[in-house]
């Protein structure tokens, strides 16, 4: 009796703790709207609310991938230029062998480049911050190359633009579908398989779950090469919202999507985090950008406001523990 | 001479980088068309002291097992605050010099605050706090401009003694006056222990606390001395995020160069600015071999990549696996 009361004690307790970021965030998100149907009554529109998602919705595919890695206790800073690639080697498919390719060939670039990131930090053991910083550098000079040496297309097909922009159900655009579909795939992977439990194993204890037989290389290979299709399916979605692969258009997603998972409650030393918290990362990044956009707010204080609310949000539920011997 | 062995096997990285860093500056100026002459040596300075200044505020907080994502936007904050207030009469060149340095000191101080205080992952931290840094060079120079002092920027440009660089003569200073003083102080060593076994420090009475946020406070410190060195080299002030952010990611790839552990505890500043030189000398290498400028992007890209990888060599001479997982 006594154990089974203990055990619903530690549930309850292993509940809250993940809940609290997830429900202040949630609660940050309304808060956010509510201030602003005091600035603008078309902040609650559904149209307005539909629009923010399909911005998001980019945000979110690249954070679910970059969730993965960072649940791991690793993290992948070679985003900028995975999202180029995907978005710029579809474009250049769609031109070499026609639009059909388009999308599994970006896809599959991203793949290796994930793949080499997951070598490199699985067997080589180089720490992952250094060694996604290298394949970014290593991505951008390809891309460079690819663009000066062989002049390939680089307007979308017009499947990626029918993903990126239509709304073909319910008014609902499809990108935000295209998250959806990501989105249930990760819980499932999270939550109903072994990997997904070695994942957080992983992040708690590696040397611990290495001596319990997992095979840790395979499972932080296969993280580092799903963050990188992530990155180059936004990358791909973001070639078809704007028309056009073009140079350095990942950029400014690496941070936003790192404290998107964070402000989620996912811990940035890996191990502890929920899905749904990313959600609530993306959907309060993205609404936090749009509303300082709307309100014509310039870059300056848009960046200054930007930084306060992560650290302000943080300081309220992300604080670490006191150290101690 | 066993000490020496220990020390030298202490300094593995540190040599390495220093090796290499001779080999392919020796390769540089054997393949220039002017050769070893002062000209050539300090324009190679000026451009390499910008990025060790900033490596070397990197390594601070890099040696406690943190990191400072923001030092690229110290660098650009303190170069548009130095093109505003470092002209003028001797004695507003001075206070406004000594602003500079203090507002990068300020911002170090507020990141070591969050982080001591507020208990937050540095990465994260300096993540949002870059943003704000960012934000303030925007408000302070919102499009590229300002000046500064020529006479002064000309002698910190150019050499003493028409010798040495004045730029290598500020990196000396930096070492003599802030890294060697800070490395063999209490709170100095302090960083060393925290980084190594922060649970270990604590209990055998180290000021944890004090030497984190000395470690942040020394880096912005140390970056607003890059950023002032910048507005002497460029004349004028930008606020761009694209430079902070190349500033940044080359400053931890350049510690890791250095031969100071990313998971803290090992390594120094010196091995930071032996790295800074390799990356800097690896661009100044494709330019004289004239390497077709469509390459050069990638060539940096693999190199990057390889420097960074060299560590790996550890992984094969490990007897037990579970070695790899610390």
């Amino acid at each position: 009796m006594s154990i089974q009361e203990n055990m619903q004690g530690a549930l309850q307790g292993a509940l809250k703790s993940v809940d609290r970021p997830v429900v202040i965030a949630f609660g940050f998100i309304v808060v956010m709207l509510l201030a602003g149907s005091l600035y603008s009554s078309s902040f609650l529109s559904a149209n307005y609310l539909l629009q923010q998602l399909q911005v998001a919705a980019f945000l979110g595919i690249i954070a679910s991938g970059v969730m993965l890695v960072i649940l791991l206790g690793h993290i992948d800073l070679s985003i900028p230029w995975l999202v180029t690639v995907g978005g710029m080697m579809s474009t250049a498919a769609a031109g070499w062998w026609g639009p059909e390719y388009a999308i599994p060939f970006g896809l599959f670039c991203g793949l290796v480049f994930g793949l080499i990131n997951g070598l490199g930090v699985a067997i080589l053991r180089v720490p992952s911050m250094i060694f996604t910083l290298g394949i970014n550098a290593v991505a951008q000079g390809v891309m460079v190359l690819h663009t000066g040496g062989f002049a390939p297309q680089d307007h979308a097909s017009e499947t990626m633009r029918w993903l990126a922009v239509e709304r073909s159900f319910l008014n609902i655009p499809n990108a935000v579908f295209i998250w959806a579909v990501i989105g249930i795939a990760v819980v499932i992977l999270l939550k109903r398989t072994p990997l997904g439990r070695y994942i957080y194993a992983i992040g708690n204890q590696e040397g611990a779950t290495f001596l319990s037989g997992v095979n840790t290389k395979a499972v932080l290979i296969a993280c580092f090469a799903i963050s990188g299709m992530c990155s180059a399916m936004a990358g791909v979605l973001l070639a078809g919202y704007s028309n056009k692969g073009y140079q350095a258009m990942g950029d400014p997603y690496l941070l936003p999507a790192i404290a998107a998972v964070v402000l989620g409650g996912t811990h940035i030393l890996g191990g502890r985090g929920t899905y749904l918290g990313t959600v609530a990362g993306v959907i309060l990044i993205s609404l936090l950008q749009s509303i300082l956009s709307v309100m014509q707010m310039p870059e300056a204080g848009r960046q200054i406001i930007y930084g306060c609310v992560i650290i302000g949000m943080l300081l309220v539920y992300g604080r670490g523990q006191r150290v101690q011997g | 001479m066993n000490d020496l062995k220990l020390r030298l096997g202490q300094n593995q990285g540190v040599i390495l980088a220093i090796v290499v860093f001779f080999l392919m500056f020796t390769l540089y100026i054997a393949n220039h068309p002017a050769g070893l002459t002062v000209p050539v040596v300090t324009t190679a300075a000026n451009k390499a002291v910008l990025l060790a200044l900033v490596a070397m505020a990197q390594t601070l907080p890099v040696l406690t097992g943190g990191l400072d994502l923001s030092v690229g936007m110290v660098f650009i904050m303190t170069n548009c605050l130095a093109s505003s207030m470092v002209s003028g009469d001797p004695l507003q060149i001075a206070i406004g010099t000594a602003v500079v340095l203090l507002a990068g000191a300020l911002a170090g101080l507020v990141n070591g605050v969050i982080v001591v205080y507020g208990r937050l992952q540095p990465i994260i931290t300096t993540l949002a706090t870059g943003a704000v840094y960012y934000g303030i060079a925007l408000l302070l120079r919102p499009v590229p401009g300002g000046d500064v002092d020529e006479e002064l920027a000309d002698f910190m440009t150019y050499t003493v003694f028409e010798v040495v660089p004045t730029s290598l003569v500020v990196l000396l200073a930096a070492v003599l006056i802030i890294w060697l003083p800070f490395r063999n102080s209490v709170v100095g060593r302090g960083c060393y222990a925290v980084g190594s076994a922060e649970g270990a420090a604590y209990m055998t009475g180290v000021a944890i606390g004090r030497s984190k946020m000395a470690a942040y406070t020394l880096a912005g410190l140390l970056a607003g001395l890059a950023g002032l060195m910048l507005t002497f080299v460029t004349f004028s002030g930008e606020a761009s995020a694209p430079i902070g952010g190349t500033y940044t990611l080359n400053s931890i790839a350049a510690v890791v160069i250095g031969g100071t552990s990313l998971y803290g505890g090992a390594g120094g500043a010196i091995g930071s600015i032996f790295g800074a030189f390799i990356l800097r000398t690896i661009d100044d290498l494709l330019f004289v071999f004239d390497l077709p400028p469509l390459w050069q992007p990638l060539f940096q890209g693999v190199v990057l990549l390889v420097a960074v990888s060299l560590g790996a060599a550890r992984v094969f001479q490990i007897r037990n696996r579970l070695e790899l997982f610390k």
